[in-house]
């Protein structure tokens, strides 16, 4: 049986995108897959007894070596902030090229801290930095000081130590560009260097709060149990800043969706699927609504969300516990067709998910298809002719040449780079100053005005002709002639309209970083958490991969 | 030292903030990359240019031809890059192209160097007294090395190359003969049992 691709018009609407949960694909999933036999270290570790010092972990296999530079510095309780305005905080990461030489840790403790505002070089791959939890890192050293473990409870509800405010990779602040590093095997999924910074952070906050214990109390305190360790992530907060990349990388984005979706094509596609893989889907479905009841939100319109995903879990679950026929032809396609039918998105996207658990040799291979060589398809193929063009976008973007934009609401907002936070923003066009810079990210608009365009150009123009006198648009004919040849490289969707929810985009590049626990703040900033449950270091080399579910 | 995606991206906002559109903008950013990548002083003339862009008038150029030639003040060396870029198709059979009177041609030159890539033909540049030759986007070769701003081209003479050998028959031949050196003579023995393939063809 041939189960067609899903139609990019219902899976790139951003309410859908908005609704993808972690999977197989995850990068900080596929990441601990790749690193799991490659020998872990701790390789310098000069606190002081605050905790405040210089600490060094790597990863190496053969000849190459990632190696992550801790610096703790002090801080003061009015400096800290999670805010991209803030200059300072609690510890500083970069991740290494190899083994760093004295010099380089000299040089790199001058610029680490400094962030976006220190300069970095291309030995340098990544960039970090971490507010600690304060009422939970002192709780955990008080309790530890004396010799007892902390209250799990509370450790649960936050879920983590330390949260990170960033990391950066690919060329900022002087930082290695990709291109140095692209054609190493171990780093062909996406983000893989951010997730082993972001894993190797993990450890050093649980060294650290060791380390303080100890220096507190030497004879009483005891080390935090390894248990609750795994039971700790990294946590985040995320603003506007992740929103654009999504549209400023249309090739990616398109990879990124198109493994989603070749895999749930595949799996529908299974005639007879072993009593092993429905013990294995069900139970990672049934175990993983721990993680949902797990959520600690004050957002109004994720706790509806949650609460309309338990309801249609719960509901899912009873129809596949009491009705559903596991052992008829092509079971997950029947299972996908009733979803889509009876239950919401958020539902249906959670399930897709899970039903890629089962099924290693589709998913994996698909991993390392999660990259993209963006410039490759930077050039515009000017030989093709104005009436290709108009049929591309009649063909790809029918719903956006639709929209009617002199209508203030579906033209309401643009998005901006603020000038002292050089960070993404969005704003109303008509309450706040600045429109006149905005970003090329209304691409729905400007698609629109390429169509009206278009529709009064000469049909056998070349686009060479035609851009040769209409250059302003030129963005979005680049892009369409990559939607064209990438289905899934493109939101469906108006990024400016008054109905945005800019948290969607969000949450779709956080699903496939892995994150569990998505906590809006608002409609435009998050907190989730990372490698919570994760195996330690030491524990990668046995590590059950359904370590998510546990 | 800065990094290219550094380089790519200050130089696409400082162009849109220069006034291009952010399509053009894009392409100033790939361009500039490309020109740091090649040890040519693309950031130097780019902020050079920007500053004097408003006082030197420019003048644009839609439609190339064989020879284009301003009529007051020089072109705008994006511009008229752009479009050689985007008709480069065309040009192509024109063999030889000239512009008299370019402003800072250096920022015209990663145009056709992505242009030599596009229709798969190495490219002769000449502004004025220094040449360069774009190999397919892969490299550029050039008499000229200097870490300076160029701030005008009275002559720029384009040559599309075509894809012939750099060396003589003879030549070859020669060389093979010696490469021949490194195979072995074969026996019958050698025939019957040295190929992976069946002993008939026509089974």
């Amino acid at each position: 049986m041939n189960v067609p691709l899903r139609d990019p018009y219902v899976v790139m609407k951003l309410s859908r995108l908005g609704s993808f949960h972690q999977s197989k694909l995850s990068f900080l999933r596929s990441f601990l897959k790749e690193f799991k036999d490659w020998e872990y270290k701790r390789d310098l570790f000069e606190l002081n007894e605050h905790g405040y010092g210089t600490a060094v972990y790597s990863f190496k296999k053969k000849n190459r070596v990632y190696s992550l530079i801790c610096f703790a510095n002090e801080l003061d309780e009015n400096e800290r902030s999670d805010r991209v305005i803030a200059t300072k905080w609690d510890t500083a990461f970069t991740l290494f090229d190899g083994v760093p030489a004295k010099q380089d840790i000299e040089r790199l403790k001058n610029e680490v801290p400094k962030q976006e505002f220190g300069r970095l070089s291309f030995k340098e791959l990544t960039l970090s930095r971490a507010n600690k939890s304060v009422r939970v890192f002192n709780h955990v050293v008080e309790s530890l000081s004396k010799g007892v473990q902390p209250d799990r409870e509370l450790l649960d509800k936050v879920g983590y130590l330390y949260r990170t405010t960033a990391v950066y990779g690919s060329g900022k602040f002087g930082l290695a560009d990709r291109f140095r590093i692209k054609d190493r095997k171990e780093i062909y999924g996406p983000f893989r260097l951010e997730m082993m910074l972001v894993y190797l952070v993990r450890q050093f906050t649980f060294d650290q709060v060791n380390h303080v214990a100890k220096n507190k109390n030497p004879t009483k305190a005891v080390k935090l149990d390894p248990e609750i360790c795994r039971n700790l992530g990294i946590g985040n907060s995320t603003g506007l800043g992740m929103a654009p990349f999504i549209v400023n990388h249309p090739t990616l984005l398109n990879n990124w969706i198109s493994a989603r979706e070749t895999s749930l094509k595949k799996i529908r596609e299974i005639k007879n699927i072993s009593n092993e893989e429905i013990e294995l889907f069900l139970g990672c479905l049934k175990k993983s609504i721990k993680n949902i009841t797990s959520w600690n939100t004050e957002s109004e319109y994720q706790i509806i969300k949650i609460k309309s995903l338990l309801s249609d879990l719960n509901k899912f679950i009873m129809h596949l516990d009491k009705e559903f026929n596991f052992k008829q032809d092509f079971a997950f396609n029947e299972m996908y067709l009733h979803l889509e039918k009876n239950y919401c998105e958020e539902c249906i996207e959670y399930v897709v998910s899970m039903m890629m658990e089962p099924f290693d040799d589709i998913v994996t291979p698909l991993i390392q298809e999660m990259s993209s060589e963006e410039g490759k398809y930077f050039n515009i193929p000017t030989e093709r002719t104005v009436a290709d063009l108009k049929t591309i976008l009649e063909n790809k973007y029918s719903e956006i040449l639709n929209i009617d934009f002199s209508k203030k609401e579906n033209n309401l907002n643009f998005w901006f780079i603020s000038k002292n936070k050089e960070e993404p923003r969005l704003a109303n066009r008509f309450d706040e100053n600045g429109a006149d810079l905005e970003q090329p990210l209304a691409i729905a608009r400007d698609i629109k005005k390429l169509y009206d365009l278009l529709s009064v150009s000469k049909n056998s123009w070349t686009i060479a002709k035609f851009l040769s006198t209409n250059n302003e648009l030129r963005h979005v004919v680049r892009r369409a002639f990559i939607v064209e040849k990438f289905p899934y490289s493109e939101i469906q969707d108006n990024t400016i309209g008054q109905e945005i929810m800019p948290i969607d985009m969000l949450r779709l590049k956080l699903s496939f970083f892995g994150a569990l626990k998505f906590d809006p703040r608002s409609d435009k900033w998050l907190r989730i958490c990372m490698f919570q449950g994760a195996p330690l270091p030491e524990q990668l080399k046995k590590y059950d991969e359904y370590w998510i579910y546990n | 030292m800065r990094s290219l995606s550094e380089i790519d991206t200050v130089s696409k906002r400082s162009s849109k903030a220069a006034g291009y559109s952010w399509g053009i903008a894009e392409e100033i950013g790939k361009n500039i990359r490309l020109l740091e990548i090649f040890s040519l002083p693309g950031i130097k003339n780019l902020n050079s240019f920007f500053k004097k862009k408003k006082e030197l008038r420019l003048e644009n150029i839609s439609l190339i031809n064989k020879d284009n030639e301003a009529n007051k003040n020089e072109y705008c060396p994006i511009i008229a890059g752009v479009n050689c870029l985007d008709q480069i198709r065309t040009l192509e059979s024109l063999n030889e192209i000239t512009f008299k009177k370019v402003a800072y041609p250096l920022l015209f030159l990663p145009f056709i160097s992505r242009a030599s890539e596009v229709i798969g033909k190495r490219i002769f540049l000449k502004m004025d007294d220094r040449e360069f030759i774009l190999n397919f986007n892969n490299n550029i070769y050039s008499n000229h090395t200097k870490n300076e701003i160029i701030e005008s081209a009275e002559n720029i003479y384009l040559k599309v190359l075509e894809n012939r050998d750099s060396f003589e028959e003879k030549e070859w031949n020669e060389l093979y003969k010696l490469s021949e050196e490194t195979f072995v003579e074969e026996n019958e023995s050698l025939k019957q049992g040295g190929a992976g393939a069946g002993l008939t063809d026509n089974d």
